[in-house]
């Protein structure tokens, strides 16, 4: 594919994201937080992203598998996901911790355990289109290409 | 400079006083390891300096406060601006404004409360106890860049309070720049800038969402 092809690929990949709903406007602010001598900012911060929500999901799981649930215990969890999620504006799995913690308030055990699988269902799909993200900007940069600001925001 | 002595910038005897932009030195604290990274990236792309801690207890650390009477090392802190998180196990954004306000040390430096909570009693609460300003999470580089604005304000009127008094008293003997007589006159211009501030900045976050209930609390 040449590279004029690829760039577009990856202006209608990134389109996409947003049109879907996965990614919301505060994704465009990492962009503008890289510079040269900070130009894996993004990458870093959303691999940053994805260490924290594997520790966090984990914890979820572990906390809801007791046999008493500890809502003091999950709730701070869901609040740090949302957070997080929050901050790099991948926005389906923020709503769907926000849902997650009005069934924590409720001490509900069952729709608990489907919020957790929600949030999960969530989570994997950001995560698996944020890495075909970089992805194709690497392909991009490999083929001599620049990836600009400019290419993500609209 | 001594420890926690809000930024000053050099007088000229005098002269006018021009002022050039020395970089502010930021305490941020955060127990969220991606929203550290975040703010720390905010706040270098805005020109400042950062020292990020997970912690208020860090943060009172850091700035000595925690009981420990450390150290001579403490000098060179210079701690301009603090910026917190509200909700973090243990010490909370508001214990840490709190203690910060109760020390004589510290209360001149302006702390500004993160949250992700649009809560009007949280936001009314924090403006009370002192904290300068309250953003709503997630931060974006407009409220970085607009809180460095104000804070480099709010300093430009401590140096020019600082000048004018200066040359009153160039006609007398020696001029007088202690600290006492300084931090007392930034206490009162920075009482005034908030007054200004909250008329001046319609287009803070908390104004934008709730702006009638908002300045009906004030």
């Amino acid at each position: 594919m040449e590279l004029g092809q690829m760039q577009k690929s990856l202006q209608d990949y990134t389109k996409s994201l947003f049109v879907e709903g996965i990614l919301d406007s505060q994704f465009l602010q990492l962009p503008q937080l890289q510079d040269e001598s900070n130009s894996d900012f993004v990458s870093q911060v959303v691999s940053l992203f994805f260490q924290d929500s594997d520790r966090i999901l984990n914890d979820l799981s572990l906390s809801l598998d007791q046999k008493v649930v500890d809502f003091e215990k999950v709730d701070p969890y869901v609040h740090q996901l949302k957070g997080s999620s929050s901050s790099i504006g991948a926005q389906r799995v923020k709503n769907a911790c926000v849902v997650f913690r009005s069934f924590c308030e409720q001490k509900n055990v069952e729709a608990c355990h489907r919020c957790l699988q929600q949030v999960k269902q969530e989570y994997y799909l950001v995560k698996n289109r944020l890495e075909t993200l970089f992805k194709l900007e690497q392909q991009i940069v490999a083929s001599g290409g620049m990836i600009s600001a400019m290419d993500l925001g609209f | 400079m001594a420890v926690g002595e809000v930024m000053r910038m050099e007088v000229p005897a005098g002269g006018d006083l021009t002022v050039s932009s020395p970089e502010l030195h930021v305490l941020a604290v955060d127990d969220s390891v991606v929203d550290r990274k975040v703010i720390e990236r905010l706040l270098k792309i805005s020109s400042c300096k950062v020292t990020t801690v997970e912690s208020g207890t860090r943060a009172l650390q850091y700035l000595g406060l925690d009981g420990n009477t450390g150290a001579s090392d403490l000098k060179d802190l210079k701690v301009n601006l603090i910026v917190t998180d509200y909700s973090m196990p243990g010490l909370t954004g508001y214990d840490l404004l709190k203690k910060i306000k109760e020390s004589s040390t510290f209360r001149e430096i302006p702390v500004v409360i993160m949250s992700s909570e649009n809560i009007l009693t949280r936001i009314e609460q924090c403006l009370k106890e002192g904290a300068e300003d309250f953003l709503l999470k997630p931060v974006k580089l407009a409220d970085v860049k607009r809180i460095k604005q104000l804070i480099m304000r709010n300093e430009a009127e401590d140096c020019k309070t600082l000048s004018h008094s200066n040359k009153r008293k160039l006609g007398e003997e020696v001029v007088d720049t202690s600290s006492s007589s300084s931090s007392s006159s930034s206490s009162s211009s920075s009482h005034d800038d908030d007054d200004s501030y909250v008329k001046d900045f319609p287009s803070s976050k908390r104004m934008k969402s709730e702006s009638e209930n908002f300045s009906s609390f004030l």
